[in-house]
């Protein structure tokens, strides 16, 4: 584990909501280009670590964080970061498809046109790249003026993914992306994950043991807050070193 | 009580021979109830029908005087039987445009800030303070448009606009002239004020249900919040929005009392400024009505009652235009 470089780091990292202690002393390294899963039952404050890695929970004014969150080893949690810039760096995808009131095409060009201003074919040519990454572009280059809402749900997912990968983020946060669709669309989504960590560093919040194992190359299992074990997703499902973990992981619980 | 008991004239009634007479109980029932609906349904045309019969059968004689002429004559004259509409239509239009004019924006402000921006523990009392406007009886408007707002009107507000706007091109027309508070402007501020309590609740309702994690993407791309409601919130909402500020117009077109006490009440329209008194369909009506002789006169009342409610329709038909115009322009659904 020693070659791998941590892109993002947590240190010492509290979260509150209110005065609900959500997240407790969170010491947490996630490496580049590598594909981690945040596990555990509902409530365990999964993800609310995972936003809190584009301060998504800034929009919420009696939320808070404490300690070191560090992004290519700059803390941003400071006053100072501008959240446009991290945003563009750190990419988000939700339970459901979220796509906006508008055509395909400009749906992935919004987010883009936020950051940097390209000539009409840089743009098509941009818009392009990003369904091609998302294994859309297929299925969507002849109607990619019809609106974004006439996809079906893992074409809308695939879709929002195009979206966040087109601002060109180093960081891609999967928030139980799979939650809402069916099975082959999930497969298609986890293969797509596969593909995207040669470029991304990605996160992703799973419900979803199998799929935590099938696509994770680390694990992290939560629980109550905590962070309760961290480590390589073959060694967490074959051998966890806590007795919780594995309570969880063979079904016991959660 | 156990299950058993519940359970037990239950089953007695699916196995004794109560059961069809039951069953024709509640089909009698279901029958009775669809007729009823059905009905109140139908009242609504057979009402909208009445009016509009009615309406057409006492303007007929004045249709049948001036035909055309009604609509592009200004002389409105009573005593030498002369009908010409100009006056009041101008000043139901020009009145209503002025108050969408101001309303829309501030409405729009409102309701961004009591849904996006305003701290929780504001959003409540200031939600029902702005639905509080919208309960004051329209004659306390009037009477507080007359009597207050008029003076500092004239006093204030007109020399400033005459000495700033009045001196740009093309509209400067639209705002020089005596200031004196009564007239066109004050009638379409005052009535704006009474509309944005309609428009601020029908947006900041329509704001609230776009969904959150939809918003929570456009903020994940970086957008501020205000790239944030221009670009995804009123996309999402624009169907409300356009009903919203509709009410908004049909209650401005359709207002009477307020408009009464400040437009001024002349059928003279001698120039294009806005600061000068005038008429509107409503105000006409509510002026002359109780002193207009039958014949004549009471049926070209009646004709510029018909007016108002064929421009009410033409404004619903134009917004059902403009949602099928913006659903195009966000790309076909297939």
């Amino acid at each position: 584990m020693s070659n791998l470089v941590s892109q993002i780091e947590f240190k010492n990292f509290n979260f509150y909501y209110g005065k609900y202690h959500a997240l407790k002393g969170i010491n947490l390294g996630l490496s580049k280009n590598k594909v981690t899963a945040f596990i555990g039952p509902s409530g365990c404050g999964k993800s609310t670590l995972l936003r809190t890695i584009n301060r998504m929970y800034d929009l919420y004014p009696e939320q808070r964080a404490e300690g070191e969150l560090l992004l290519d080893g700059h803390n941003i949690l400071g006053r100072d970061i501008d959240l446009s810039v991290l945003r563009a760096k750190v990419g988000m995808v939700f339970q459901k498809p979220t796509p906006f009131p508008m055509s395909i095409y400009d749906n992935i060009a919004f987010g883009v046109r936020l950051h940097e201003s390209l000539s009409k074919a840089e743009m098509d040519e941009r818009v392009e790249w990003a369904l091609r990454k998302s294994a859309l572009w297929d299925e969507v280059k002849d109607k990619l003026y019809k609106s974004g809402m006439s996809l079906s749900g893992g074409q809308q997912q695939r879709l929002c993914i195009a979206r966040g990968v087109a601002v060109k983020p180093e960081v891609l946060l999967l928030d139980e992306p799979t939650s809402a669709l069916d099975p082959i669309s999930t497969m298609r989504i986890e293969e797509l994950i596969d593909e995207l960590k040669n470029d991304f560093t990605i996160v992703i919040v799973t419900h979803n043991m199998q799929q935590a194992a099938r696509i994770s190359d680390f694990t992290a299992y939560m629980y109550l807050g905590e962070l309760i074990e961290f480590g390589e997703t073959d060694r967490i499902f074959v051998k966890p070193s806590k007795k919780q973990t594995e309570d969880y992981i063979t079904g016991r619980f959660g | 009580m156990g299950v058993g008991e519940l359970n037990s004239p239950l089953q007695k009634g699916i196995t004794s021979k109560d059961e069809k007479l039951g069953r024709a109980r509640h089909d009698v029932l279901d029958i009775v109830f669809a007729w009823l609906t059905r009905s109140v349904a139908f009242l609504v045309l057979v009402i909208l029908a009445g009016i509009l019969v009615s309406l057409c059968v006492a303007a007929w004689p004045s249709i049948k005087e001036f035909g055309l002429n009604f609509l592009i004559t200004t002389e409105w004259n009573p005593p030498m039987q002369k009908f010409g509409a100009v006056v009041p239509i101008y000043g139901t239009l020009v009145t209503s445009a002025i108050a969408l004019f101001i309303a829309v924006p501030v409405s729009f402000g409102i309701a961004l800030f009591l849904t996006e921006l305003a701290p929780v523990w504001m959003r409540r009392p200031l939600g029902v303070a702005i639905e509080l406007l919208a309960a004051i009886p329209s004659i306390v408007y009037g009477m507080w448009g007359l009597l207050v707002f008029a003076p500092i009107f004239a006093d204030k507000v007109q020399p400033a606009l005459t000495a700033t706007l009045g001196k740009l091109p093309l509209i400067g027309a639209l705002f020089q002239g005596p200031a004196m508070g009564i007239g066109l402007l004050s009638a379409g501020v005052i009535l704006a004020i009474m509309i944005i309590p309609f428009i601020a609740s029908v947006m900041r309702d329509v704001f609230a249900v776009t969904p959150v994690m939809v918003k929570e993407s456009a903020y994940g791309l970086g957008c501020t919040t205000w790239e944030v409601v221009w670009n995804v919130v009123l996309p999402h909402s624009k169907a409300g929005v356009v009903g919203g500020v509709i009410l908004g117009l049909g209650r401005a077109l359709g207002e009477t009392m307020a408009i009464t006490f400040v437009i001024g009440n002349t059928n003279f329209l001698s120039s294009a400024s806005l600061y000068m008194p005038g008429n509107s369909i409503t105000s006409a009506l509510a002026n002359e009505f109780g002193e207009a002789s039958p014949g004549l006169h009471t049926s070209a009342l009646m004709e510029l009652g018909l007016l108002l409610f064929v421009i009410t329709l033409i404004v619903l038909m134009l917004s059902k235009l403009f949602l099928a115009r913006l659903a195009k322009g966000e790309g076909t659904k297939s």
